[in-house]
């Protein structure tokens, strides 16, 4: 298959011209990405097990990397893999397991923003959310390069370099929480 | 619908076939091999050199009936052995077998496949934590914490490589070593004097990724009765049985691609899917070699062994090829 006609993961129906069918279709994946991000979400802040939580944090940023995907940017999405998962999921769970004891192991009462608050903050979120997606003219860019390591290298250390350091910024954060949460276990 | 569709499917389908066959009768070669080492015949009994064993064992772990412990986690005991599969297969999915044998070329093929392994470790923690043994518990913390500091000097060593050849792709890296084994990555050149000791490294890590003898702490049957998968029975046994080989064969491949030059032939004749075969088996062999003839590590030295040994030397190569490359 040739790499440059195949776009995301249903580059292979796309080729063969049958665009409705390929639209459709495509659209159904990208529900069920989005569904599948949904419940992840919804597992990480509901499971009553601390470990289900983070097994739903997990599944949530696989569903954020199959979309990351399917809008055609495979580095991001492996990206997002090696690092939401391969780190951040890994090394909370790491710690949750090391904080020993079995009660501390369930989810604690929720917080302030729970309740009336919480609805409030959530629909303000919303509610910006549709007013930048309303407001903001979509242009598809084209491909800067064909997974060329230097130029990502280059990219990343210039343009990109703010987001660079924030990503470290968010592996720093993960450490630093499941070392408090082993330390707080441990006191016990 | 259309011929594309039939490719990725036979693909993808031929993919999960090998990982298969692969799974099956690299335990049967280990079981040999081990037999042979341990001046033991090994099973022999089923077909000729007992290489009915492997269908033999399969139907019988298929026909088991799956128990689940009371106290376990249901959903994430049942969900565990697939995570441990599904990665190993879709990393199949990418590694080039030669020019044209590859179900799905990427050119990020190398990230593609450690991203894929980072979900292996996430299976290792959901089985031993959701079987609620306390065995499976301690194992699953050992197996993952290795399987971090390993990852570690293997990636910084991957980035080594990367660099040299510009590319993630693992064709390209293939192509970047055509024309005999003077071209390989394994042999030193000015620009990356330390490349046998690179080599060992990645050995070292793959040895530790895919939790093998030297390094199986996650499963050390004297300490931990059988680790991670202690509660598993029938297939769910098979299936991390089975995610092990096919990610030995994903090391091998990986080593393979990286250092050995692919499908290429040493001496730069008739390059093809055979000469990646034969290097895959031969490095499997010293695999199973390695694992029956060294005995067990324990898990601080294994992990001062990363730390200490293994991440300080691979940055330090890292540093040398960067400066080397600039000059040269």
């Amino acid at each position: 298959m040739n790499p440059t006609e195949a776009s995301g993961i249903l580059g292979f129906i796309t080729a063969d011209g049958l665009a409705g069918y390929a639209d459709a279709a495509a659209g159904i994946v990208f529900l069920i990405m989005l569904a599948i991000t949904v419940i992840g979400g919804i597992i990480a802040c509901n499971a009553e097990r601390l470990v289900r939580a983070v097994a739903g944090l997990a599944l949530c940023f696989l569903g954020v990397a199959a979309i990351y995907y399917y809008l055609n940017s495979p580095f991001l999405a492996m990206m997002q893999m090696l690092i939401y998962i391969g780190a951040v999921c890994i090394t909370i769970a790491f710690a949750i397991m090391l904080a020993a004891p079995e009660d501390s192991k369930k989810t604690g009462p929720s917080g302030a923003l729970s309740g009336p608050l919480g609805l409030v903050t959530a629909g303000l979120v919303t509610i910006g959310m549709i007013g930048l997606a309303v407001n903001t003219t979509f242009e598809v860019l084209p491909k800067i390069n064909m997974g060329e390591v230097k130029l990502i290298g280059i990219k990343l250390l210039t343009t990109y370099s703010m987001v660079f350091e924030l990503v470290s910024i968010v592996l720093l954060i993960a450490i630093i929480g499941s070392l408090i949460i082993a330390r707080h276990g441990r006191s016990k | 619908m259309s011929l594309t569709i039939l490719n990725a499917i036979i693909a993808v389908v031929a993919a999960i076939a090998f990982a298969a066959v692969n799974a099956a009768y690299l335990v049967w070669a280990e079981r040999r091999g081990a037999g042979r080492i341990q001046r033991r015949p090994g099973p022999n009994v089923n077909g000729p050199f007992g290489l009915l064993q492997p269908p033999a064992d399969g139907i019988k772990l298929m026909a088991k009936q799956l128990v689940i412990p009371g106290g376990a986690d249901k959903a994430l005991f049942m969900v565990a052995p697939v995570l441990a599969m599904v990665p190993a297969i879709m990393s199949f999915v990418t590694i080039p077998f030669s020019e044209n044998i590859v179900a799905r070329s990427m050119n990020i093929g190398v990230l593609m496949i450690f991203s894929f392994a980072s979900l292996g470790a996430m299976a290792i923690l959901l089985a031993g934590w959701g079987s609620r043994n306390k065995y499976g518990v301690m194992a699953s913390v050992r197996a993952v914490s290795q399987n971090i500091s390993y990852e570690i000097p293997m990636l910084i060593t991957v980035i080594t490589i990367v660099m040299m050849t510009g590319s993630m792709d693992l064709e390209q890296l293939v192509a970047a070593q055509a024309g005999g084994i003077w071209n390989w990555n394994l042999i030193p050149s000015l620009s990356s004097p330390l490349m046998p000791v690179s080599f060992l490294i990645f050995f070292i890590c793959s040895l530790a990724e895919t939790n093998r003898a030297p390094f199986d702490l996650g499963e050390a049957e004297s300490e931990l009765v059988a680790g991670f998968h202690t509660e598993y029975g029938s297939m769910g046994f098979g299936l991390f049985f089975m995610a092990e080989y096919a990610n030995i064969v994903i090391g091998a491949s990986l080593i393979t691609i990286l250092f050995l030059g692919g499908w290429d032939c040493p001496l730069g004749l008739f390059p093809g899917v055979w000469w990646f075969l034969l290097k895959i088996y031969l490095l499997i062999f010293s695999f199973i070699w390695i694992r029956w003839t060294f005995p067990r590590t324990t898990i601080y030295g294994l992990l001062n062994l990363s730390w200490k040994i293994l991440i300080p030397i691979s940055l330090f190569n890292l540093l040398l090829t960067a400066g080397l490359l600039k000059v040269f």
